[in-house]
């Protein structure tokens, strides 16, 4: 089983492990392992990388990427949260594949969530003349 | 002597349902690099969703696209459920059905309209003129099942807004049989014809490493080998109760991309017409009234690949987040490998090839970086791959029999 490979590989880094559903995992980690986590889901177990979400919650950042085992059809949700609302930041993951660009970019321009070490990290959807410091999916903006 | 040339293409029509702003770098005859640049259209649906209540984001999402306007509804009802215990534990057995029969009517129109253009985009105007010929049937179909064209408002959380009715259902069939032979006409006229093999083969190449690194999705990823598809991983709908097969192709050509669409085709009319003799007479719609808190994920194979909703709800009758992951941000971003490295020739049906609607693209500038500036419209590039059609035709043509 997949989901036992997960917790073995992963046994000291994850925090919290819940199953809402059959094929809906979530389990959170430390925001300073989340590449060595996506490394070992991407590149070691093989999942397909979905796409990352991130939500504005009353007392931090939450950042989750989604990643599919297709054979099963299950989604492992992995779950960051970034206590910093002041200068949120994160390591970047597309440096490990490149599909993983878009949506760093797409999230650090809506909510101001830096990744760190992101090979091209430019405006994707909003104006060029976008003021500087407005994000658009940040609550009470 | 070199120069080197950027090609904007791009970046928007009113019409266009994916505005991209594509710029080529381009060195003689060869494509060199790629920049795209999105975001033209950006409408900020995702926000404007965490204002709407459960039951009005479903017309919502649907017009997030108007190719594929019901998966977006689709996967964000799956979501919705996923919340409240699973599309299969609430939603009625005639639902579910219909729910199918939908999200397959509108894959034969999608894939038609891709085929259709991608016959423009090689100079093959006949095979174009065909296929929206038999895509107006579907449509049809549509308008006479849900009342739409397009934007069909048929989901909502826990079943359907609208019943099949009894007569409609032979008209539907009729309908199907009549596709197929045109399908047949598709089939022979791609994989026999000489010129259209040279025009597809090795053009446009996803290896299935690169198709992993850049996550692609649906048609794109199968044609590089990829062995997903939502609808047989994560069975939604009545998917699992019915006998058809996932495409599969190897190359990752444009060829490939072409034969997966169509050999789907088939697939999908063999659905629609398991689905309308099984189908049996009950409700349609489970009348949802409370969304519970709590976050689900809901996912659909749209014609372009998955579709992914995700729903975060904290009780109150709206989403506190609401993400929404549609199959080409995943598929154009892979142009960067598709593109660099063939002609220019080439590189309409390359971008076309992933399927992002990218038909009404009309402006495109020629600028040479020493000192001359040459604006050409969209329909220069594209006349430029049907000149490369005709030459190769003739080559054909003129080789003795």
């Amino acid at each position: 089983m997949l989901r036992d490979k997960i917790k073995e590989k992963l046994s000291d880094k994850i925090l919290a492990w819940y199953e809402t559903s059959v094929k809906r995992i979530y389990f959170s980690v430390d925001k300073k392992h989340i590449t060595e986590t996506v490394k070992i889901l991407f590149c070691d177990l093989g999942l397909r990388f979905i796409t990352a979400s991130a939500t504005d919650l009353p007392s931090s950042f939450e950042v989750i990427y989604h990643f599919s085992n297709d054979p099963q059809g299950e989604i492992y949700s992995v779950r960051v949260l970034l206590e910093d609302k002041l200068k949120p930041e994160i390591d970047s993951i597309a440096n490990l594949f490149p599909g993983a660009e878009w949506i760093e970019r797409e999230i650090w321009e809506m909510l101001g969530i830096n990744f760190k070490g992101h090979p091209n990290l430019k405006k994707l959807l909003l104006a060029d003349d976008w003021p500087e410091g407005k994000y658009p999916l940040r609550n009470k903006q | 002597m070199s120069h080197k040339i950027i090609v904007p293409i791009g970046p928007y029509h009113p019409l266009q349902e994916e505005p991209e702003f594509f710029q080529l770098y381009v060195d003689g005859e060869k494509v060199v690099d790629i920049d795209i640049i999105i975001g033209y259209n950006h409408r900020g649906i995702e926000k404007l969703s965490e204002s709407k209540h459960f039951d009005q984001i479903p017309f919502l999402v649907e017009r997030i696209c108007g190719i594929c306007s019901s998966s977006h509804p689709y996967a964000y009802v799956l979501a919705v459920e996923n919340i409240l215990g699973g599309e299969q534990s609430i939603v009625p057995e005639r639902a579910l059905y219909i729910r199918t029969i939908i999200d397959e009517l509108q894959r034969i129109h999608s894939h038609l309209l891709w085929l259709g253009l991608t016959g423009h985009f090689i100079g093959y105007n006949t095979i174009w003129m065909w296929a929206w010929k038999y895509r107006e049937p579907v449509l049809d179909c549509f308008e006479m099942v849900t009342g739409n064209r397009n934007n069909y408002a048929m989901f909502k959380v826990g079943g359907i807004r609208r019943d099949v009715l009894d007569e409609d259902i032979p008209i539907l069939k009729k309908t199907l049989d009549e596709l197929l032979k045109a399908l047949d006409l598709f089939r022979g006229a791609i994989a026999d014809d000489p010129v259209i093999k040279s025009r597809l083969k090795n053009v446009g190449t996803l290896t299935k490493q690169q198709a992993i690194d850049w996550c692609v999705v649906g048609p794109t990823a199968r044609a590089s080998g990829i062995n997903i598809d939502v609808r047989r991983d994560e069975p939604y709908g009545v998917t699992d109760r019915l006998d058809w097969n996932v495409i599969l192709e190897k190359e990752g050509d444009i060829y490939c991309k072409t034969m997966v669409r169509i050999l789907e085709l088939y697939e999908s009319v063999r659905i629609i017409r398991q689905c309308l003799d099984k189908m049996t007479k009950g409700p349609i719609d489970a009348d949802v009234k409370d969304i519970p808190p709590g976050e689900g994920i809901g996912r659909v194979e749209a014609p372009r690949g998955e579709c992914f909703h995700y729903i975060k709800s904290d009780g109150t009758n709206r989403p506190i987040r609401h993400k929404i992951r549609s199959p080409s941000y995943m598929n154009v971003a892979s142009d960067k490998v598709g593109a660099v490295g063939g002609t220019i020739s080439d590189a309409t049906l390359t971008l076309a090839a992933v399927d992002p609607c990218y038909c009404c693209t009309e402006r495109v500038v020629v600028i040479n970086s020493l000192d001359n500036k040459k604006i050409m419209n969209g329909w220069d590039l594209i006349k430029l791959s049907q000149e490369k059609t005709l030459k190769i035709k003739e080559h054909y043509d003129g080789r003795p029999k």
